[in-house]
């Protein structure tokens, strides 16, 4: 058992956040990136290609770098603490993750291998307007002509769809077959974008007998390893909030040190110290989950992942309402400002929440389960 | 990174779960697992059957019965013994003045009571607190004048946990009223049995006779009994506080009760929200548990990781929300708490109540939570 990270994990954590500096450490520059299509950095997105972040999830035979989930979650802690608006969740996490679990070797090859090169941009449309995190289809229906299939219905929200090459669809299958996925060229759907609270990109994205190619296998249900890939989504997501959280937690003691009223600094306060201790406590317990999770999937244990989606989930919108909160409060107005990162940090936290998977959401799922065990076991 | 115990780590456990499941009586593991009180008797008996078998004091210098063991593997121990409902080694030998003679005593000191400390020969009492040093402790009146080779102690100490069960009390004795509050304050080592000591019981909210006040009248202590230097008293109190890195939260003991609610609930578990609070409950205490190995597994050279406030704040907290939510279960049933044992209301909903009030000590004792932020604000966030 061991929580710390190694040489390498050190050095890449070192690297990411060296790059990221360079692009968001100035809040307002993010602000000016959100402003425009696509909603993120392009020359930052080829610097992540160049550095092999974009590539680290998926192996060297498809362009990528085989690295583990420990790595994928250190790139998404570090894109958190600066609110990166850069799609990687979407694009190479959740997206690219469908790919390499379903994808033929061609498909993977081809696909995986120009996202991991920066050239192309991914994103999966899973969720229909109205929907909620649900692993079957309903919104967007696939239809089968002889070997060519078509697909028909809304997905919204579609993160990064807008800025999309291909879009990895979820679709409901002929006659109740399950769960299909598809990949869909952007050309052949109409797509209407539009920024989220945190004023990241997203899309609502309307398919009219859209030419589509199975990913994998044709007409097969996919939706358990649909599932197991939002898991894996959700578990990075909770990485991203924990590098938001850590920056609010910063951003919150730095601004009670130094802002003055009544003469004073604000740490004169011991009603805000403690409130500012009660984050900290927050924060240190949403890590610790945030890391046994994300070590939960090296295990590769398809129930084992899901179980520890829904625990991480549940602390980490505990955690994410609780600081995001208090972030603002304690820095009063100046919380309340778009040109200030600490606010927009709650959007964010918020923005990822309800995409992956929010509080009622996963208490609900654990609720279902609290008679399966005696004892809940940190250590297998 | 790694979730998985090393093959030595998981070997280890499964001797600890096998020591303690076969060495210590099941009626004795039954009392602690069924929260039930355990008798002095039943205390002692399990704490020499555990140092016969080296795992009493495992964390004590090799030379007086310690095992070197790593942190991680005090961790799991401690674990596997809350686990087992094996009753904790007595707190005041093992873990408070055990070690602090260790450290700070003199060879005959070590020699004439750490077997006995560890075998529960001796059982300690702790005098610190009095009714105007809590949270303060530093502001303590009881005062220790020299007069020849000995000590001549007047004053009284309060909340003595167990005092009544009590052969020696350590105690924190003002020896120099003339300096720095911290700098005049002294350890002394009584016999309860000295002329002038007299122990008196406080009745708690929860009907239980679990503390006591302390009271010195011109008792007589000998000047070898004066642990480390006169003045060293403060120093030695704060080594006692902080050095447990380990076992800070009640993580197994929280883990097990919340484990036995779910059992004696049954049907009620039906109910949607009853499960839901469960739930919430038991990812936290995942949390809280992951928290204490990110501890264990970052110490090192004697210094606590910061997030050991961490643990004692949330740990103490969610021992009082599993205890709630027994009381709440327990419903009408929890009235009968002082009923004749021939009730017809079952035993865990008759101690819920009791249960529910004798936890919100949790939050108090050891440095209240209140410390327990301000250490955070202070020391991590430099506030």
């Amino acid at each position: 058992m061991d929580f710390t990270y190694d040489d390498e994990q050190q050095a890449l954590r070192e690297a990411v956040r060296g790059l990221l500096a360079t692009a968001y450490a100035d809040h307002e520059a993010r602000r000016r990136t959100v402003a425009d299509e696509p909603g993120f950095d392009r020359a930052l997105w080829g610097r992540l290609a160049e550095m092999g972040v974009l590539g680290l999830p998926f192996s060297e035979d498809h362009g990528g770098v085989g690295a583990g989930p420990v790595e994928i979650g250190i790139v998404c802690q570090e894109l958190g603490r600066v609110l990166a608006p850069e799609p990687y969740l979407a694009s190479v996490v959740h997206a690219g993750g469908l790919v390499a679990a379903l994808g033929s070797p061609e498909q993977k090859a081809d696909l995986l291998g120009r996202l991991s090169a920066g050239e192309i941009v991914l994103a999966a449309a899973d969720t229909s307007p109205g929907g909620r995190w649900a692993s079957r289809a309903d919104g967007v229906r696939a239809s089968v002509s002889g070997d060519t299939w078509t697909l028909d219905g809304v997905a919204d929200p579609v993160v990064a769809g807008g800025a999309a090459d291909h879009l990895v669809v979820t679709a409901a299958l002929p006659d109740g077959d399950g769960t299909g996925v598809f990949v869909v060229a952007a050309d052949a759907v109409e797509r209407t974008t539009y920024a989220a609270a945190d004023l990241t990109h997203a899309a609502s994205v309307r398919f009219d007998g859209s030419a589509a190619t199975p990913l994998g296998e044709a007409g097969r249900d996919l939706s358990p390893s649909v599932a197991t890939i939002s898991d894996l989504t959700r578990i990075m997501g909770a990485n991203q909030s924990l590098g938001v959280m850590q920056s609010q937690v910063r951003a919150t003691t730095d601004y009670l040190k130094s802002r003055k009223q009544f003469g004073v600094t604000l740490n004169t306060f011991q009603a805000l110290n403690f409130r500012a201790a009660d984050m900290y406590v927050s924060l240190e317990l949403a890590h610790s989950m945030v890391d046994w999770a994300t070590m939960t999937i090296a295990g590769g244990d398809r129930d084992a992942v899901a179980d520890a989606a829904d625990r991480v989930g549940l602390q980490i919108t505990r955690a994410g309402r609780h600081i995001g909160q208090e972030a603002i409060q304690l820095h009063g107005g100046i919380g309340m400002t778009a040109e200030y990162a600490v606010g927009v940090g709650t959007a964010h936290l918020e923005v990822l929440d309800q995409w992956l998977g929010n509080g009622p959401h996963h208490l609900a799922r654990l609720s279902a389960r609290v008679t399966d065990h005696e004892l809940v076991e940190a250590l297998s | 990174m790694q979730l998985e115990l090393t093959p030595a780590d998981a070997e280890f456990r499964t001797r600890m779960r096998e020591a303690f499941t076969s060495k210590v009586p099941q009626e004795i593991r039954d009392t602690v697992l069924e929260g039930r009180h355990l008798t002095r008797d039943q205390i002692v008996e399990s704490q020499r059957l555990l140092n016969a078998e080296g795992l009493a004091v495992p964390h004590w210098p090799t030379e007086w019965g310690g095992q070197d063991w790593t942190d991680l593997q005090r961790h799991l121990w401690h674990e596997e013994m809350q686990r087992a409902g094996v009753p904790i080694p007595l707190a005041f030998n093992a873990s408070m003045i055990g070690p602090v003679i260790a450290q700070f005593g003199t060879e005959e000191q070590k020699a004439r009571f750490l077997p006995d400390t560890a075998n529960l020969d001796i059982w300690w009492s702790q005098g610190f607190s009095e009714p105007d040093a809590g949270s303060d402790l530093a502001s303590l009146r009881t005062t220790a004048v020299r007069d020849g080779d000995d000590w001549v102690v007047n004053g009284q100490k309060t909340w003595t946990t167990l005092g009544q069960h009590g052969d020696w009390i350590f105690t924190l004795v003002r020896t120099d009223p003339e300096v720095k509050k911290q700098a005049g304050i002294s350890m002394l080592l009584i016999d309860m049995t000295t002329p002038g000591v007299e122990v008196r019981p406080i009745e708690l909210i929860d009907g239980g006779h679990e503390v006591n006040e302390v009271w010195f009248t011109d008792v007589r202590v000998p000047g070898d009994l004066l642990v480390g230097e006169p003045g060293q008293g403060w120093t030695i109190a704060k080594f006692l506080l902080g050095n447990e890195r380990v076992g800070v939260a009640p993580v197994g003991a929280t883990k097990r009760a919340l484990s036995t609610l779910k059992a004696n609930a049954g049907d009620l578990l039906d109910d949607p929200l009853l499960r839901a609070r469960v739930a919430e409950l038991e990812n936290d205490l995942l949390a809280l548990e992951l928290t204490a190995l990110r501890v264990v597994a970052h110490s090192s050279g004697g210094e606590p990781h910061p997030a050991s406030s961490v643990l004692k704040l949330k740990g103490t907290e969610l021992q009082q929300a599993v205890s709630e939510l027994a009381l709440d279960l327990a419903g009408p049933a929890s009235l009968a708490s002082r009923a004749d044992d021939d009730s017809p209301q079952d035993g865990w909903a008759r101690r819920s109540a009791p249960t529910y009030l004798n936890l919100r000590k949790a939050s108090i004792y050891g440095g209240s939570n209140e410390i327990q932020r301000q250490i955070i604000s202070r020391t991590i966030l430099g506030l």
